[in-house]
């Protein structure tokens, strides 16, 4: 057993720290269209090419490295879709494509040059990514896509959209939808967690035989959006350092009735259980980041397992982190008040709390 | 022992209820029911309905121009108003001031502000808080200084809620800064159209304008305008914080809000079915629901003994405590009920004039709701200054 970083990690951890800790908070506006100047230092990093295997021209990054970025960016509060834009689309794009598909796709992504984003989501399947009713035809000069997505985050900056549609013979397929293409309609809004997402509607879009990628694509959307939950986790507990770091900062530093808040025993005590909180949620967001590997089974029950424990500590130490605060936490003004923002929202990606507890006692074992 | 309402009390329901179906103008309240903002019009115009039906000074004596409720009226009037998607009375002039000006005012200061609060001619605001005076209130640093018939008011105010709609501020301020904290302090009443007042707004996280910081600058007011004597000014904000305790366990807000939930709950699917039938889901909501009984019982039992002449005392901190805690898991079960519905955010919408789609504006203001439901475990006096309280004058610890 061993929890320490590998040299080159102990590198990456310290280089993303110096990164995130000079960067400007993210304007919203500044995440439509062009990649900004940020997503250029991505690229140079390497960062863009971490999580992809040597084979599909990326640097074989694991679920380490992936955690290690992740906690540096929510740290740091970076809105870059990183997880929408790159990790999510690229991934399942590199587990499907052929190699025309790569090249034309892949290859741009990893370089900075394009982002992608991935349309799986429909509200009336809640989080459940098959039981969707977008639809596939397939026609005799390639394929026509019927239905909806809701909240896909990052689309108004994607060039195209990884969709997901169940195919004519029951299997669930993912095509490559160019985001210019007719019959595509996105209408765009922030959410309220400082990123920008879309609704997008698909009406009798037609696509070439060559847009779907793979065959049945069941499996590998499982082991993406695990990879996805799992780097969703390590950027909350980034998001709950930060949270943490800065109400004790607050508490060491307001006074009231002549002593530092920090001298309250109550709000010690408060303090504590915000830190163990984030202690516990570490130790799942690592155990998450180390099982991506593991069989499909042991992987998804262990990711859903800490995406629904995280919730709850992100939950509460975001609240607590505002209550702390006083109004000083109410207000857009302060900083902790887009930690709180992002720390609640995180249940509201790749499946809530409930989604996942579900999951785990569907799968419980007696023992 | 009898838990029901009397006839009489079951008779002024329906009375309120009718008056709502009709007082209440029909834009305003679907403002309310979306959550959207509301203008200082739209609060002005329900006011003044309720000011002609001679309801606006829920806690006024008749001789004021009060309807003389008691406690439990005035627990099923809010309770009505709540579930009619009403506003809720702006409270600094109603609620706050006027009791104050009531007890501790000049015949002249009666005649004068009384009469103007029953009929929305002023707004008023409260500005007790400062930047380094929230909790720890009595060391608050506003300085006023007396100059012949006048104070010299230099300071800061913060938090200061709809500050922006105020013609005129209550005030805690420093007339002598060698007493002891709370003896230094006096109540002014400060009109803010007097040259040196700067209303600065503070947007909050649910990108709301709710809340202002309020700066003075050599503000001249006059004497006559103290209420009290010099140095009484915190046995006036004693009086009105007890006045601010009345139903703050939001026990009507509260109703409403799980009333919404659970419609909110059955629209949404899952897997098919109503979220609602959910089974771990539903729980939730039930022990929301629970919560909510044993709160009523609670409240009704703080009300009666109001009504038998005590004082409501370190149960109104209770009340306030479980009351916030109950809004704010509401708040949280609705959101969670969104599930990715609950990202989208329409600032545009929400507090300007960008209109949505039907469906989407019923659930567009949820999320940003539960972000402003933080509110009210810090303001009116933070749980955790609540709990000390309760500690010390209940519990004797
Ligand atoms: C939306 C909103 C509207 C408001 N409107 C108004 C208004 O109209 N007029 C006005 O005057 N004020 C207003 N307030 C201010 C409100 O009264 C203060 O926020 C409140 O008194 C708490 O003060 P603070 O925010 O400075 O927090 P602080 O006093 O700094 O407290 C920070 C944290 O420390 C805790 N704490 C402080 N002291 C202790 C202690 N002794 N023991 C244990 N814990 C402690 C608090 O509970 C809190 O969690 C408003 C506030 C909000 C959020």
């Amino acid at each position: 057993m061993n929890f320490a970083y590998s040299d080159e990690q102990r590198m990456l951890a310290d280089t993303l720290e110096r990164l995130v800790a000079d960067q400007a908070p993210t304007e919203t506006d500044a995440l439509h269209g062009e990649p900004s100047p940020l997503w250029g230092t991505f690229a140079e990093l390497g960062l863009l090419q971490l999580p992809f295997t040597e084979e599909a021209g990326g640097l074989g990054g694991d679920g380490i490295d992936v955690m290690i970025v992740m906690q540096a960016l929510g740290r740091g509060l970076v809105r870059e879709p990183y997880l929408a834009g790159l990790l999510l689309p690229g991934t399942l794009l590199a587990r499907l494509a052929d190699a025309p598909q790569r090249e034309r796709w892949l290859a741009p992504l990893l370089e900075g040059e394009l982002r992608l984003a991935l349309a799986w989501q429909e509200t009336a399947a809640r989080y459940d990514a098959h039981a969707i009713a977008t639809c596939a035809r397939r026609q005799a000069d390639g394929w026509i896509i019927e239905g909806a997505k809701q909240v896909v985050i990052a689309a108004p900056s994607a060039t195209a959209l990884l969709v997901s549609a169940r195919v004519d013979d029951g299997t669930l397929g993912v095509f490559l939808v160019p985001a210019d293409s007719p019959g595509l309609e996105r209408r765009d809004y922030p959410t309220l967690d400082d990123q920008i997402a879309s609704d997008v509607q698909l009406k009798g879009v037609a696509l070439p035989h060559d847009a779907r990628l793979g065959e049945d694509a069941a499996e590998a959307l499982a082991e993406v959006l695990a990879l996805g939950r799992a780097a969703l986790c390590a950027e909350a507990v980034g998001a709950m350092e930060a949270a943490c770091d800065q109400t004790l900062a607050y508490l060491k530093e307001r006074r009231q009735f002549g002593t530092p808040l920090a001298s309250f025993q109550v709000l010690q005590h408060r303090m504590v259980d915000m830190h163990l909180n984030l202690e516990q949620a570490r130790s799942m967001a690592i155990l998450a980041a180390a099982s991506l590997e593991r069989p499909s089974d042991e992987r998804d029950y262990r990711v859903a397992a800490a995406k629904a424990y995280c919730g709850e500590a992100a939950r509460f130490v975001a609240e607590q982190a505002i209550q702390l605060h006083g109004a000083m936490g109410m207000t857009e003004e302060c900083r902790i008040s887009h930690y709180a923002r992002h720390l609640v929202m995180f249940d509201h990606h790749l499946g809530d709390v409930d989604h996942h507890l579900e999951f785990v006692s569907e799968g419980l074992s007696a023992a | 022992m009898n838990l029901e309402f009397t006839a009489e009390e079951q008779a002024f329901r329906r009375e309120v209820r009718d008056f709502l179906a009709t007082g209440l103008p029909d834009d305003i309240r679907e403002r309310v029911r979306l959550g959207r903002r509301l203008s200082a019009d739209d609060h002005l115009r329900w006011q003044d309905s309720l000011s002609v039906r001679g309801w606006l000074g829920v806690n006024w004596p008749q001789e004021h121009g009060g309807p003389g409720w008691g406690p439990v009226e005035r627990h099923i009037f809010e309770e009505e108003c709540a579930a009619a998607h009403a506003p809720t009375i702006v409270p600094f002039g109603v609620s706050m001031v006027a009791p104050v000006i009531m007890k501790f005012g000049s015949e002249t200061q009666k005649r004068h502000y009384v009469p103007r609060i029953l009929s929305n001619q002023d707004w008023w605001c409260q500005g007790y808080s400062e930047p380094g005076a929230g909790s720890d209130l009595a060391s608050l640093r506003t300085r006023a200084v007396r100059d012949g018939d006048e104070y010299v008011v230099t300071g800061q105010k913060s938090w200061t809620t709809l500050g922006q709609h105020a013609n005129m501020m209550f005030c805690l301020v420093r007339t002598d800064p060698e007493a002891k904290k709370q003896a230094g302090i006096s109540f002014l009443l400060i009109d803010m159209e007097t040259p040196g007042i700067s209303v600065r707004p503070i947007i909050t996280l649910d990108g709301a304008h709710e809340v202002n910081e309020v700066f003075l600058d050599e503000v001249r007011v006059p004497v006559a305008n103290r209420i009290g004597e010099e140095g009484q000014g915190w046995t006036c904000a004693k009086f009105l914080l007890t006045h601010e305790r009345t139903g703050i366990a939001g026990l009507g807000h509260a109703k409403q809000a799980l009333r919404h939930l659970k419609s909110v709950a059955l629209e949404i699917q899952h897997r098919g079915r109503p979220l609602l039938e959910q089974p771990h889901f539903r729980q939730r909501v039930v022990k929301a629901e629970i919560e909510l009984m044993a709160l009523e019982v609670t409240h009704l039992r703080v009300l009666a003994a109001a009504r038998d002449g005590g004082a409501p005392g370190a149960e109104s901190s209770l009340l306030k405590v479980r009351g916030s805690e109950l809004r704010q898991e509401l708040s949280e079960l609705t959101r969670r009920a969104l599930g990715p519905q609950a990202l989208p955010f329409f600032p545009d919408h929400l507090y300007g004039d960008q209109e949505l789609e039907r469906e989407e504006a019923e659930h567009a203001a949820l999320g940003a709701q539960y972000f402003n439901r933080r509110k009210l475990s810090i303001y009116g006096g933070s749980n955790e200054i609540q709990k000390s309280i309760v500690a010390k004058t209940l519990l004797g610890m």
